[in-house]
């Protein structure tokens, strides 16, 4: 009969008290589980593994409140900019580059966004966007399943699958879009079509209506009034000819005739008619999505349109890092921190259960010390009982804390549109066990020397 | 020779500081198979007597040799290992181990002696005090006669010697008290194994053909 099975017969006989500290030590490690498997979660949604972008460009401002709206879909734009930063000032940018002829040879590609908007029933924000963007990688490695067709035509959208899901919405389904955001309380009169649903992702796609970025422009008070267009241009610093400025008047003007304002879109096909009139120069977009051929060539793309417009072009993965670093990452450190202490205090548990046993089980010790064991042999027993106590209660804590996640996966996925993958194992989780197998040696020291210095003759005759 | 043992000292210190002398033998002997019974007044040192024979205390001075080996010159963790393998030891009140079964118990005097376990010499030897239909029964399920059965196979187990059984009936009725008693000795002749039986019980005693009086050889008073 080997020590280890000496130790959980005697475990055994003490089964009440031996299950009670096990479990705390399994509480602990359950609650430290879910805690990795939360970052583990937090760290695949945010981190750059999920985000396929190089280049986030947005208005000057905040290069976090840019990363979080452009990928993230948190907060709002704070301002839009002009059509020119994509048709004129990126590949410019690009051009000034060392050694590179034209953009494309350091641009994979690059995507509009216009946002502001959100989808009247369930206020999930709109993004006007092209077709393209569901065409390339949205994270590393990774791209779109789709059920239905690209919304090709102006008033066609794709919806992500939370959306899809929570509004009961298919392809074929039409809705409306709120103005500015919820509280706005202007439904804009056009109605768009659902053209496809998205499969899950994971990401903040999935509770994200996209719209065709065409239809975003044709909708009844997105674009600008020329005169409004003409000096937001010169705000920013371009030049606006005259003849550019008769352009603008013209399309414009053209524009109104058409009679967007106020009458009703649904009832024919825009695609039919395009052009539709709007000159780039009428039309501002929120974002631009980059995506460089390279690493270094985002870093050098990034201050190249810093330096040269009024937008801002940050690298989201250097953004959304210190983000992690700053305050996710510490938050982690804490909440492990707190989970540590509560094995910690298991881990006493599991000392005071053992030592309070001891003087009772003198007499055992010396029955085996008379059947010939070893004093080594019996210090071996009782710490083995600890090491039982501890890695048993860890593993039920592992299975637990898994187990929690596999209850929970399902309810977060469909409250938070995040995919928990509930058997992702952390590499922290490998480092518990020799915590634990440490902490036994500790807490399993002090009642192991009790045994040790058992007396054999005293305690027999006890 | 199975036991021999020359010039034996052992004392005590009391809380005094002061020295009580408990043991004081000059020359006591038993033969290979022999069985002897040894009788004495309460608190006269017949229980530190087998354990000092047993190597679970130590003497002050004297030779204990028990086949040949003089158990107080070993190290602790020599007499441990001697104590496994030569001597079994059956004791007062059975000290059998609450979380382990009959066949565990057995089996578990056999774990500590560094010996391969025999599983099929316990079941031998269960079957022997009779008890093979109790094997799986852990000690609070069994009577008090079962117990004492079960530490007797237990003391057998790793084939000893030499067999020390403390007051092995003075916890049993009258009637288990032969039995036990029967079994004790047939196992030791059948095995070739020494005994030495304590008991103050003059039944017990009269059952032997050679019983010692401990304060016939023990004189501790001359060791002041």
């Amino acid at each position: 009969m080997n020590l280890l099975v000496i130790a959980f017969k005697s475990l055994k006989q003490r089964a009440l008290a031996s299950s009670l500290t096990a479990l705390s030590v399994a509480l602990g490690i359950m609650l430290m589980v879910s805690v990795l498997v939360i970052n583990s979660v937090v760290d695949d949604t945010f981190n750059q593994r999920s985000v396929g972008v190089s280049l986030v460009i947005g208005p000057r401002g905040s290069d976090l409140g840019n990363v979080l709206s452009a990928v993230y879909r948190i907060g709002k734009p704070s301002e839009n900019l002009p059509y020119r930063v994509l048709t004129q000032d990126i590949p410019q940018a690009a051009e000034r580059l060392p050694g590179v002829k034209k953009s494309t040879d350091v641009i994979e590609w690059v995507i509009p966004m216009t946002m502001g908007d959100v989808s009247e029933e369930g206020a999930f924000p709109v993004v006007g966007t092209t077709p393209k963007y569901f065409k390339v990688e949205y994270a590393s490695g990774k791209r779109f399943t789709k059920k239905g067709q690209l919304p090709v035509n102006p008033f066609d959208a794709m919806i992500g699958a939370q959306v899809a899901r929570e509004n009961s919405w298919d392809v074929g389904s039409q809705f409306t879009l709120i103005h500015g955001g919820a509280d706005s309380g202007h439904v804009h009169d056009e109605k768009f079509t659902v053209a496809g649903v998205l499969g899950p992702t994971g990401t903040a796609n999935d509770r994200t209506v996209f719209v065709n970025i065409e239809g975003f422009f044709l909708i009844s008070g997105h674009e600008k009034p020329p005169e409004e267009a003409i000096q937001r241009l010169r705000d920013f610093g371009y030049e606006v000819t005259p003849a550019q400025e008769a352009e603008i008047r013209e399309a414009s003007g053209g524009h109104d005739d058409h009679g967007h304002s106020g009458h009703d879109h649904s009832g024919h096909d825009h695609a039919g008619h395009a052009p539709h009139g709007i000159p780039d120069d009428l039309k501002e977009v929120s974002f631009i999505l980059v995506r460089t051929k390279s690493p270094t060539a985002s870093l050098m793309l990034a201050p190249e349109i810093n330096e040269g417009m009024r937008a801002q072009a940050v690298n989201p993965i250097i953004v959304i890092s210190k983000l992690m670093k700053l305050f996710v990452g510490n938050t982690r450190k804490l909440l492990l921190c707190l989970t540590a202490l509560i094995v910690v205090v298991a881990g006493i548990g599991i000392f005071v259960s053992i030592y309070n046993s001891m003087s009772d089980r003198k007499r055992e010790i010396a029955i085996m010390r008379a059947l010939g064991a070893h004093r080594g042999t019996v210090f071996a027993i009782i710490l083995g009982e600890s090491l039982l106590l501890c890695v048993g209660g860890g593993i039920l804590g592992l299975l637990m804390g898994h187990g929690l996640v596999v209850i929970a996966a399902p309810f977060v996925e469909s409250q938070a549109g995040i995919i928990v993958n509930p058997w992702k194992f952390d590499a922290m989780e490998l480092v518990l066990f020799p915590v634990l197998i440490g902490m036994a040696t500790l807490v399993g020291f002090l009642p192991g020397l009790t045994a040790y210095r058992t007396d054999v003759a005293d305690s027999l005759n006890d | 020779m199975s036991l021999s043992i020359r010039n034996l000292t052992k004392s005590y210190v009391e809380p005094g500081g002061r020295r009580l002398p408990i043991l004081n033998v000059d020359s006591f002997d038993i033969a290979d198979a022999e069985q002897v019974v040894l009788v004495g007044s309460s608190g006269g040192g017949k229980t530190t007597l087998l354990n000092v024979i047993a190597g679970v205390t130590t003497s002050d001075s004297g030779q204990v040799v028990i086949d040949g080996t003089d158990v107080t010159t070993l190290s602790e963790p020599a007499r441990d290992r001697f104590r496994a393998l030569k001597i079994g030891y059956v004791f007062q009140t059975f000290n059998l181990l609450p979380a382990f079964t009959a066949l565990e118990n057995v089996l578990l005097g056999m774990s500590f002696s560094g010996r391969k376990v025999d599983r099929s010499h316990a079941l031998e030897l269960l079957e022997r005090v009779g008890l093979n239909h109790r094997l799986h029964h852990r000690p609070t399920k069994l009577s008090v006669g079962e117990q004492q059965r079960v530490a007797v196979a237990r003391a057998l187990a790793n084939r000893p010697s030499l067999l020390l059984a403390d007051e092995p009936t003075a916890n049993v009725d009258t009637a288990n008290q032969d039995n036990l008693l029967k079994l004790i000795r047939e196992a030791c002749t059948e095995n070739s194994v020494s005994l030495m039986l304590v008991t103050h019980s003059q039944d017990v005693a009269s059952q032997f053909d050679r019983v010692e009086k401990l304060s016939d050889f023990n004189m501790p008073e001359a060791a002041e």
